[in-house]
């Protein structure tokens, strides 16, 4: 009896423990959870209008959301699922990321041409910077000392210091650039630019451009190969890159810069997430509404799990 | 066969049997393997399809995840069941085919005439001709590796039951067609009549639904066709799955055929006729 109880309560604690992927769906203004031990979708949460950008606090006690369509930033509990409170986004907000000091969020509010920083405590808007036309890609170097913002229309990556909260460099960009991520220790910057279907690698040190990582798939028209949301292995030794309506992700070797393999997985995937240990990934497939689980060794696609309409963002949830 | 005859009277019912099958597959097996180019032939059909046909509709086609599938998948991978059913089909009408020619060069005479019972007699040839069958499934789902459209590494273990029902029963088709062929020449017509529209009308290149999708009436079709539950019970093998229905159609289009075989070549109605 005693060995049963045992038993029940270690079941009892892994299903509570198991990990989460939250994904936004543009369409349905929700956000659905995605238990990773079953691989369903086990919460469907209402959000403001048009859901995309998503991310944790560290302690992963709150989670941001921009609900662009809301014009505002909202503040969800994860556990309940309640909205706490909205922050004052500026206009339209679309993408954003979380300054390694836990407190400020650089938004890009794509119709006003702008990057606000918001205090998550205040709740107040520290800064607005000027930047590009139609701002989207957030990035903040691992210091917390550079922040970048990607203008899709100027195809312009704009650096920000934090601590002027002034731009001090304006690099350009194949079309439309959409997403950037500052690599290996934050030496590198990688912008994906979804129009010209290229990544350009900078040199941090000297915004000066490194590489450039161009994407053919095999029975695909070049036009339809657009690079978007991208994620770097452990290590920060392979990017896997949404090709968008390319249907495809790509492992490119982020030492080479060459394409190594291409891995089908839902139509239009866009963004994605690991999960703990980054041994699977989890793409946002925005056409065909669902989310694709990949191996990253193996590199292939294992699962794919029905969500809401268009989803768009991904963000990785630990609960033990 | 005749060797079996001249053994004497000292050996059991069973060695027999046992001779007999294995005189009679093991000549199936030893016609194939002297017929180079037939092992060729039988491997580039399936292969032009996979690298070739295929390769125009892999982003063109946009599969649906449908089981036994999880996520989504290439139409090269889609279509790999559909051409070892392809082989299959192939195998048995070649294995009947040279069952017409066994009749008229008056071989065959001497096969019928072995003290045995004659659906044991067919039955060995049956199993030696999917044997073949099997044999070149394997050889073109390695090649079909080699250009990197693998499957699961158990699927490769667990397709094996699957091809050997598919390959019993079609081959089991192709002896009840030969039944009914008196000669040669009129085999082409078999190509035309039985083997396209098998292969064609089936879920062997697209799934079911998408073939509703164009007309109703076709997926009926589709949905009746024997070869379609052949295909499907190797694809869901192939995924380590069972699909009971595909099998119970299968085993039953067997027997189904097995029996009308048997019928056809039963010696009272061939003195009839």
């Amino acid at each position: 009896m005693k060995k049963l109880s045992v038993l029940a309560a270690l079941l009892l604690s892994t299903t509570a423990t198991a990990d989460e992927i939250w994904v936004t769906n543009e369409k349905d203004d929700t956000i659905s959870v995605i238990d990773l031990e079953t691989l369903e979708v086990t919460r469907t949460l209402e959000t403001g209008e048009r859901p995309r950008g998503i991310t944790f606090s560290k302690d992963y006690s709150v989670v941001y959301i921009c609900a662009s369509d809301s014009d505002a930033v909202q503040v969800m509990d994860p556990n309940t699922g309640e909205i706490l409170h909205d922050l004052p986004s500026g206009e339209d907000p679309e993408q954003f990321v979380l300054h390694p000091d836990d407190r400020h969020l650089y938004i890009a509010n794509e119709d006003d041409a702008i990057t606000t920083v918001v205090d998550t405590q205040s709740r107040t808007v520290v800064a607005q910077i000027d930047v590009g036309i139609e701002p989207e890609g957030m990035a903040v170097s691992p210091d917390g000392k550079i922040a970048i913002t990607t203008s899709e229309t100027t195809n312009m990556a704009h650096w920000i210091d934090t601590e002027t909260q002034k731009l001090f460099a304006n690099t350009l960009v194949d079309s439309r650039p959409r997403h950037a991520e500052f690599v290996k220790d934050g030496s590198e910057l990688w912008v994906s630019s979804e129009i010209g279907g290229t990544i350009t690698v900078f040199d941090v040190a000297t915004q000066a451009e490194k590489a450039k990582i161009e994407f053919k798939v095999k029975g695909v028209h070049p036009d339809r190969v657009q690079p978007v949301g991208f994620e770097l292995t452990q290590g920060d030794t392979h990017a896997f890159v949404a090709l968008g309506p390319a249907n495809h992700l790509a492992v490119v070797n982020a030492d080479t810069y060459e394409v190594e393999d291409y891995i089908l997985v839902g139509r239009r995937v866009w963004h994605m997430d690991f999960n703990a240990d980054r041994s699977k990934l989890f793409t946002t497939n925005g056409v065909s509404g669902d989310v694709t689980m990949v191996d990253v060794a193996s590199r292939k696609a294992e699962k794919t799990i029905k969500v809401g309409r268009f989803p768009w963002g991904a963000a990785f949830r630990p609960t033990n | 066969m005749v060797s079996s005859q001249d053994q004497g009277p000292s050996m059991t019912g069973f060695s027999h049997y046992r001779t007999a099958f294995w005189a009679i597959a093991t000549r199936e097996v030893l016609r194939f393997v002297h017929q180079r180019e037939r092992f060729i032939a039988a491997l580039v059909r399936p292969l032009v399809w996979l690298l070739v046909f295929a390769a125009g509709f892999r982003a063109a086609l946009g599969l649906s995840i449908t089981p036994p599938y999880q996520t989504y998948i290439t139409y090269e991978t889609y279509i790999v069941p559909g051409l070892c059913g392809m082989i299959l089909l192939f195998n048995g009408m070649q294995s009947s085919l040279s069952l017409v020619y066994d009749r008229e060069m008056g071989s065959m005479r001497l096969l019928l005439t072995a003290p045995l019972p004659r659906w044991f007699l067919l039955f060995s040839k049956l199993c030696g001709a999917t044997f073949i069958g099997i044999l070149q499934c394997y050889a073109f789902l390695g090649i079909a590796a080699v250009f990197g459209i693998t499957l699961p590494p158990l699927g490769y273990v667990a397709v094996f039951p699957a091809l050997l029902l598919a390959g019993l029963m079609l081959g089991a088709l192709g002896l009840a067609l030969s039944s009914f062929i008196k000669q040669l020449e009129n085999f082409a017509g078999v190509m035309n009549f039985v083997i396209f529209p098998m292969f064609f009308l089936s879920s062997a290149l697209y799934p079911l639904w998408k073939m509703a999708e164009s007309s109703e009436l076709l997926h009926d079709i589709c949905a009746a066709n024997p070869f379609t539950y052949a295909v499907e019970l190797i694809r869901f093998a192939l995924y380590q799955q069972m699909n009971l229905a595909a099998f119970a159609w299968t085993s039953l289009a067997m027997i189904c055929f097995l029996a009308l075989a048997m019928w056809g070549y039963d010696p009272s109605r061939s003195k009839s006729s």
